[in-house]
């Protein structure tokens, strides 16, 4: 049998709203496979249901109906939802996750934001220098700052270097450039595709910017739930 | 770089981002402390000034002329009786009884004297047996001279506090106002921290006749023997004819009797402060909590477990308690003198020794009381951060 060089692989996933008697088709019956070591970007206009979608493959919630599948294994399947808990061990195993916001603690330095995620999990093969992932992102000079001191770009570096430290399968960034501007948000594509690159890491891009979404090697178009034009 | 991070450090940082707020809630949690082992201390230290002024009696019964068991039991421990009066051959029948070891008699005179201070002050002597009073006082030491030359001299021995009123000294001359008698003074006592500083002792035979009260006393004290029994003392000393007898025993417990309404008004004091500084545990943290929303559902997507997050908000409450009830401890130390003045004024009878007795084993017990109450604080705002769901907190970033 050959070796699952899937990353991700969804089957059938929808997800349903409620707001108040009202239900909200966010995702509809979406499949699609993510391979180890691909860059992927969801392009789509806002509703489209791309961060909804990124927020069940990331398991950072469950799907209402359909399946997910990480490295082979099954993580949930029809009808069988994953407690909170459950999901936090999948997250703190296979997930690193960067967001429109930074959301770097202000009383710690630089440094102590990137291994942060240490203070609550330590990964038994975390075990690179973070000053080494500082380095590669090029904000090594910084790290007694504190993110004040820091610009948009610099920050969401931060970010990147702290979403790494535990040396994650799947890269997750959601809007990652939505505060920044043209350069920096040129400056972050580049370090995720040197990412991907460079390190091997599966990266799953969600943007609205089309320039961004180029960087990665395969674009995924979604519209009202749907996937409507798969690269 | 080596540098580690653990969940404390976290919590310990968080504080310092709003520093006028975590400071003022440390300010509240510090004077709910200082309230707290204030009146742990004095709840201590009441009852052992008390104790030693009762022991500083030197007698353990006294018998007077019946009246108010309430005024008596002030009288007794303020070195008065109440101004009633027995035959001076209540005496004999008092010594008949096995139980009583000594027995010394005292007569209370009180006069007016117009010249004393803005409006008139009384004055007040106490006759005493020149033999078995200061035998029974035998903790009094002089500060110049000594006791009465002769039983029927027209001397006086002034307590401490009195002689420095009155700017006396041994050798001068006093006048008695009203009855314009001459007397002199053969001795100042040292302090002695009980209600014998502010008195003028005479010679009871002297008392007696300068006040035409001869044959009369105010009261009787008795030292007991040390295996009698009391109980039954007592209720002999009740056949003697219209006597009120108050015991050591009696005294305290009528006392404290006085003082637990002022405990009580204190402790709901301290109950109020310690609620309002619980309060004020909870709003900080709370806020802080909500302040972060968004923040704590990251560090929960970064593989913080809910207990991780309980327990780094436990921690950022257990920090503020910690660091007020060791201010608020502190304080109490160091004001100790001036919360004694404060509350002397709430009681209506304060022993002469400190009312507060602070030491560290009651720090360290205001410290768990304090701690325990960040504990319970801490559980509402921790328990509302670990179950902040990740996609929530980032789900207003996202379309």
């Amino acid at each position: 049998m050959a070796p699952d060089t899937s990353a991700l692989e969804a089957l059938h996933l929808t997800k349903i709203y409620k707001r108040g008697a009202e239900e909200i088709l966010a995702v509809d019956d979406v499949s699609l496979t993510v391979r180890k070591g691909e860059f992927v970007s969801f392009v789509g206009p806002s509703g489209s249901g791309k961060t909804t979608l990124i927020n069940i493959l990331g398991c950072l919630d469950n799907a209402t109906s359909g399946s997910l599948k990480i490295g082979g294994e099954t993580v949930f399947a029809e009808n069988k939802y994953l407690s909170e808990s459950d999901l936090t061990k999948i997250r703190r195993q296979v997930f690193g996750y960067i967001f429109q916001k930074f959301y770097l603690v202000p009383t710690l330095t630089v440094y102590e934001n990137v291994i942060l995620p240490f203070a609550f999990f330590k990964k038994a093969e975390a075990n690179a220098d973070p000053m080494e992932i500082l380095r590669f992102l090029g904000i090594d000079k910084r790290t007694s700052h504190r993110p004040s001191e820091l610009s948009g770009g610099e920050m969401q570096r931060v970010a990147i270097a702290r979403a790494l430290v535990n040396k994650p399968e799947i890269l997750l960034a959601d809007e990652p450039t939505g505060n920044l501007d043209t350069k920096r948000c040129e400056e972050i594509g580049q370090v995720l595709r040197s990412l991907n690159e460079k390190e091997g890491l599966t990266v799953l891009l969600v943007t609205h910017n089309p320039a961004l979404a180029k960087v990665a090697g395969r674009t995924i178009t979604l519209r009202d739930g749907k996937i409507a034009q798969p690269a | 770089m080596a540098k580690k991070i653990n969940i404390y450090q976290v919590a310990y940082k968080n504080l310092l981002r709003k520093k006028t707020r975590t400071a003022l809630t440390i300010l509240g949690i510090g004077l709910s402390a200082w309230v707290l082992i204030s009146l742990l201390g004095f709840n201590r230290g009441y009852e052992s000034a008390l104790n030693k002024d009762i022991d500083n009696m030197g007698f353990q019964v006294l018998v007077t002329a019946k009246g108010c068991p309430y005024e008596a039991a002030t009288l007794m421990l303020k070195g008065g009786t109440g101004l009633r009066y027995m035959k001076e051959s209540i005496l004999a029948d008092i010594l008949k009884h096995k139980e009583v070891e000594r027995l010394t008699p005292q007569l209370m005179a009180a006069i007016f004297d117009p010249n004393k201070g803005e409006s008139g002050r009384i004055n007040a002597y106490l006759g005493v047996d020149p033999v078995t009073f200061p035998a029974m006082k035998s903790y009094l030491k002089f500060k110049q001279g000594g006791w009465f030359t002769d039983p029927t001299a027209l001397e006086a021995v002034v307590g401490y506090e009195a002689a420095e009123l009155e700017q006396r000294e041994v050798g001068d001359k006093m006048l008695i106002p009203e009855k314009n008698i001459e007397f002199k003074v053969v001795g100042i006592l040292a302090r002695s921290g009980t209600a014998d500083d502010g008195t003028i002792f005479m010679p009871l035979k002297t008392v007696q006749k300068i006040f035409d009260k001869e044959g009369l006393i105010t009261a009787a004290g008795i030292k007991v023997n040390k295996d009698a029994n009391m109980n039954e003392l007592e209720n002999k000393l009740y056949d003697l004819p219209d006597v009120q007898v108050v015991s050591m025993a009696q005294v305290k417990n009528t006392i404290m009797s006085l003082v637990s309404t002022a405990k009580v008004m204190v402790f709901s004091i301290a109950l109020i402060a310690i609620l309002i500084a619980m309060l004020g545990v909870i709003n900080t943290i709370l806020m802080s909590v909500l302040e972060r929303y968004q923040e704590i559902g990251i560090i929960k997507s970064m593989g913080a477990m809910p207990w991780d997050v309980f327990r780094m908000i436990w921690t950022e409450t257990v920090i503020l308690c910690l660091l007020g009830g060791v201010i608020g401890i502190g304080i109490a130390f160091a004001l100790s003198k001036i919360t004694d003045i404060l509350i002397r004024r709430l009681l209506p009878y304060a022993p002469t020794g400190s009312l507060i007795s602070i030491d560290s084993q009651l720090g360290l017990i205001t410290l768990g009381v304090v701690l325990g109450i960040g504990l319970l604080s801490g559980i509402y705002p921790a328990w509302r951060a670990a179950r902040v769901r990740p996609l929530e907190s980032i789900r207003s970033e996202g379309d």
